[in-house]
């Protein structure tokens, strides 16, 4: 078998359609999650400050600003690990099921 | 609030030049502090240990992959490990807590800023990355296109990276050697550069990776040791430790929420693009995810590096918030200035290293001292690896040699090109001493967005991409961003002493970034050579290769 013949068979194979479709749809929708928990963080300090400041309950110190800047790292975790389970387990057994099938 | 603002930015640019002591404005004039008999001491074992596993990974380092990939045998977790090894540097650890003792809340918009990037390089490029690439970054850029423009670039772009990386680095390990151990500029400067020389010509990637997972350790242990110390000072009480800092910070409530440090949107996008993208083009980082067996592993890699450069970001910033309240109970810390205010001795940026003595006495100084200056050792080793790799690998093998080098030659030549970036490292940390480099991660970061990224993401996405546009379009970013950093208030201003910048921002990610792409893409559609229709044709089997692994780099068998 040829690399060309390999390339063709690995492409017209539908669980590689599937495989592709399905990880670049997730790891593109995760992506946009994080750009907009990010950029939702920065443009609010950029336009609202105050709305940061404003403390979580009335008559104490620790602000709003506070749990939402640690959650937005917390949230670079999460998604990471959100992505690896489904990419190591599903997307993983699909590769493997294609390359079984092809090679 | 001006006032507010320009100390903040003052602090940002201390935390933007690497190191925490790089820039001049932002603390006190450096004095030779008497010498910190715990700190060399607990720094010598660190060097007996580390020198120990250059020893041991020379041992086996026999082939190309073991010297640049380790071998490929490294594991996620260790991968993850090292890769937040080579990510955190002296200046997210003093920088940051030094950002949070001045202006509180803002602090925390730089660490996310600097922790966003991982999880973009997770969901766009680090499978994708140890699918196609071999040894470098390059390897992945120029997998279908012209070998001689593509990997020139390339290695142009991670040396350019590399060097001004470097510079930051040395100038750093000096100054805060000068502080902590009491030991003279040159000294350090010359120890740091020997060092690395040796770790990376005998241990290659075995031994860097090593020396950055236990820099890794001892710094989020280090840390965390301070955080739970300082922590219990409030009964581990978050709203406690809040409410004492407000009491005693001279701007009060106002270090809870944002203070100024973002308050134009168009530069907060921008630093957003430069800090996301700029680590996604890190060579160093990039060449880490060569060092596992698989996209499997390359993944699990990046999932415990941002868990534990998340979680170091957390520690920094419950240190900046409890140096507030627990050095103000220490007068010795600070030094009254001529103009009779009161600062803290070193600068703010030493927060973090007044407060380990603060709640663990002189040990625990002089062993965050030695972990400061062994975590500078273990970025260094890493950049050094990279930029040995683009000169041998990149530039002589695929370039000069044209793929006809045998592999015993191209290690041989990275030997030669560690040893000489060591040195010119040494030189140019002696002659930056004394500048102002403020603007260099600026400069790395903007490089590194709009030169090495670009390329690399639309060589992985964009099947129409052709060796005429990516050459292009990379040289385009390269010139770009170094032309708005030099005509910008960084250098033009504040290095050059003109009166008004050129170009009004900072960052200048936005538009290089944008221009870089643009190039690319109409560089490439403008393209209606012959090469140009094999190149787009090779993509289909690139792309195989990227999405399922067929045919990638294997681990190697010992």
């Amino acid at each position: 078998m040829t690399q060309d013949d390999l390339v063709e068979r690995v492409r017209n194979h539908p669980k590689y359609q599937e495989l592709i479709h399905k990880r670049s749809r997730f790891g593109w929708t995760l992506a946009i999650i994080m750009l907009i928990i990010y950029y939702g963080f920065i443009m609010t300090i950029a336009f609202s400050p105050s709305t940061l400041a404003t403390p979580i309950s009335p008559g104490v110190v620790t602000t709003v600003g506070i749990p939402l800047g640690l959650g937005v790292i917390l949230s670079c975790f999460v998604l990471t690990g959100i992505y690896v389970f489904r990419a190591n387990s599903e997307f993983d057994r699909l590769n493997n099921e294609i390359k079984e099938e092809v090679l | 609030m001006k006032a507010l603002r320009n100390t903040a930015l003052l602090s940002f640019f201390a935390l933007l030049s690497t190191t925490a002591f790089a820039a001049g404005p932002a603390m006190g004039e450096v004095e030779k502090q008497p010498l910190n008999v715990a700190a060399v001491a607990m720094f010598l074992v660190f060097v007996a240990a580390t020198l120990g596993i250059t020893y041991w990974a020379s041992q086996r380092t026999k082939t190309a992959k073991d010297f640049y990939a380790a071998g490929g045998g490294i594991t996620g977790f260790q991968n993850g490990m090292a890769i937040a090894g080579d990510y955190m540097s002296a200046a997210s650890f003093l920088g940051i807590s030094g950002l949070v003792y001045t202006a509180g809340f803002d602090g925390l918009i730089y660490s996310v800023g600097w922790l966003v990037g991982w999880p973009m390089i997770m969901f766009l490029i680090a499978e994708q990355l140890r699918n196609l690439g071999k040894f470098t970054y390059a390897d992945v850029a120029s997998y279908r296109l012209k070998q001689t423009p593509i990997r020139s670039l390339a290695a142009t772009g991670a040396l350019i990276v590399v060097i001004l990386y470097l510079i930051g680095q040395m100038v750093g390990a000096g100054k805060l050697i000068q502080l902590l151990f009491g030991l003279p500029y040159q000294y350090a400067v010359v120890i740091v550069g020997v060092l690395i020389i040796l770790y990376v010509t005998f241990g290659g990637m075995i031994a860097t990776t090593w020396v950055q997972i236990i820099k890794a350790c001892l710094l989020l242990g280090g840390a965390t040791l301070i955080a739970i110390l300082a922590l219990s000072h409030f009964g581990f009480s978050f709203e406690e430790m809040f409410k004492r800092a407000t009491e005693v910070h001279a701007k009060g409530v106002s270090i809870m929420g944002p203070g100024g440090l973002v308050h134009n949107p168009v530069d907060a996008i921008s630093l957003g693009i430069a800090l996301m993208l700029g680590t996604a083009g890190l060579p160093h980082i990039l060449m880490r995810f060569f060092t596992v067996p698989d996209a499997r592993q390359a993944r699990i890699s990046v999932f415990f590096a941002t868990g534990f450069i998340g979680y170091f970001y957390i520690l920094t910033f419950i240190i900046g918030f409890s140096a507030i309240v627990l050095l103000s109970e220490h007068p010795d810390f600070f030094q009254t200035a001529a103009d009779g205010t009161k600062a803290l001795i070193g600068g703010s940026n030493m927060s973090a290293v007044h407060l380990a003595d603060a709640v663990g006495g002189n040990l625990l100084l002089g062993f965050i001292s030695a972990v400061a200056f062994a975590t500078i050792l273990a970025v260094v080793s890493g950049l050094t690896l990279a930029g040995a790799s683009a000169i041998s690998h990149d530039l002589y093998a695929n370039v000069f040699a044209r793929g006809r080098a045998t592999e015993q030659q191209e290690v041989k030549i990275s030997k030669i090109a560690t040893i000489g970036l060591g040195i010119i490292a040494i030189l140019l940390g002696i002659a930056f001493e004394k500048q102002n480099i403020a603007y260099l991660v600026g400069l790395t970061f903007a490089v590194a967005a709009s030169a090495n990224f670009p390329v690399l993401f639309m060589s992985i996405y964009w099947s129409k991409l052709t060796t005429r546009g990516a050459f292009l379009g990379g040289a385009i970013g390269l010139l770009t961003a170094v032309t708005l950093v030099i005509l910008g208030p960084t250098v033009w201003v504040d290095v050059l002493g003109f009166a008004a910048p050129i170009f009004p921002s900072k960052y200048p990610a936005l538009y290089s970034v944008t221009a870089a792409f643009v190039a690319i893409w109409f560089f490439s559609i403008t393209d209606k050579s012959q090469s140009a229709q094999d190149e787009m044709e090779a993509y289909k089997a690139q792309d195989v290769r990227c999405q399922t692994g067929i045919g990638a780099e294997g681990a190697a068998s010992h």
